[in-house]
């Protein structure tokens, strides 16, 4: 009999810390999505890279973007390009902030992850991974599309300023 | 007033005169436009730097033909290729106009872009695309002709770990060498069309 109630104590402690467990997953609907992410196709024996995209947080939390990697690089970092008084600086970001309900846009001239010491050329229409982590959602895997030499976007980006540029002539 | 009084006060009077006469044509001899209508701003001048085939050329090699100048660099990963991508394609848009046009890419990062980097790098983007390096005595004087500003800004504790601030313009060089005009910050390729083709017919 005793042998039972222990048994009977075991399982339901067992099935208590199971159910205890799946209480604290997350949460279904992720809160953060990485639109389009996409990258330029390098100019031969350019050792650099660099790769956009839009991240959004339709979360009720803000959250922050701490840091990228790729196994296409030796590195990866995010960068901002400033424009000072006329001056082309590239400034490290430590982290990209993202507010509840915000977005972060990394494209040309702006935000831009860059990928130094490229391990092979980045050629246009190939893809390669990336890994960002988030201090909240944790780690987003994302494929990186590579667009042409010099493109100004994403296919999928259909920002209006952007446009501006796909002339048909 | 006495005569000698009356002297020493019209001769006062000649001397500012005078002065003032010598203040004003120096300030017009200075404003005075270039002739053809040019900005009198000194901006260009002699250069002596490597093509990337290795061979020595002069600012005076690319006489009769205009020039549209950029400075930067390989290792830049956003900015330059944005640039160089822009040349490309206003020069495409203006067609057979862009037969009197050389682009030109001058590296301010001369110890990383040899000819070779910087040949294979350029015509990446366009066959018509010139890339120059140097010394970095060379490129330091060409840089300070045409006013431009450089930096290495380090990016780790090795000795290739660094990228470059530098002023991003574009410049118009006429046929005969003299500067013309100058483009900055973001510029479509629709824009510097737009403009080569009107500096290029009104010229004409």
């Amino acid at each position: 009999m005793r042998t039972l109630i222990i048994a009977f104590a075991v399982t339901f402690g067992l099935a208590g810390t199971a159910l205890a467990q799946s209480g604290s997953a997350p949460s279904p609907t992720p809160s953060i999505t990485v639109v389009a992410p996409w990258a330029r196709a390098t100019p031969a024996g350019a050792r650099n890279g660099a790769a956009y995209m839009t991240i959004e947080n339709k979360g009720k939390e803000a959250d922050r973007l701490l840091a990228v990697t790729t196994p296409i690089a030796k590195m990866a970092e995010m960068h901002r390009t400033e424009n000072a008084g006329g001056v082309m600086k590239m400034l490290p970001v430590d982290a990209v902030d993202l507010a509840a309900g915000g977005q972060a846009v990394f494209k040309p001239g702006g935000y831009h992850v860059m990928l130094m010491d490229l391990k092979q050329p980045l050629a246009e229409g190939q893809s390669f991974p990336m890994t960002l982590s988030f201090e909240k959602a944790g780690r987003i895997e994302v494929s990186v599309k590579v667009e042409k030499l010099g493109a100004s976007g994403s296919g999928m980006n259909a920002m209006p300023h952007d446009m501006g540029g796909m002339k048909t002539n | 007033m006495s005569l000698r009084t009356r002297r020493v006060f019209l001769s006062g009077i000649g001397a500012l005169l005078l002065a003032g006469l010598g203040a004003v044509v120096m300030v017009t001899t200075h404003l005075r436009p270039e002739p053809g209508g040019r900005s009198a701003l000194a901006i260009g001048g002699p250069f002596t730097l490597t093509a990337s085939d290795g061979k020595t050329v002069t600012d005076r090699t690319f006489r009769g033909k205009w020039l549209l100048v950029y400075f930067g660099y390989t290792y830049c990963p956003d900015v330059c290729p944005t640039m160089l991508n822009d040349m490309a394609e206003a020069l495409t848009t203006l067609g057979p106009l862009a037969d009197k046009i050389t682009p030109i890419f001058v590296t301010i990062d001369p110890a990383r872009d040899t000819p070779e980097v910087l040949g294979k790098y350029v015509k990446s983007f366009d066959p018509r695309l010139v890339g120059l390096t140097g010394t970095p005595e060379e490129i330091a004087a060409v840089a300070k002709e045409y006013r431009v500003y450089f930096r290495k800004a380090p990016t780790g504790k090795g000795a290739d770990d660094y990228l470059m601030d530098h002023s991003s313009i574009l410049y118009i060089m006429g046929p005969d060498g003299g500067y013309v005009s100058l483009m900055a910050g973001e510029q479509k390729p629709a824009e510097i069309a737009a403009r080569l083709r009107q500096l290029l017919t009104q010229s004409s």
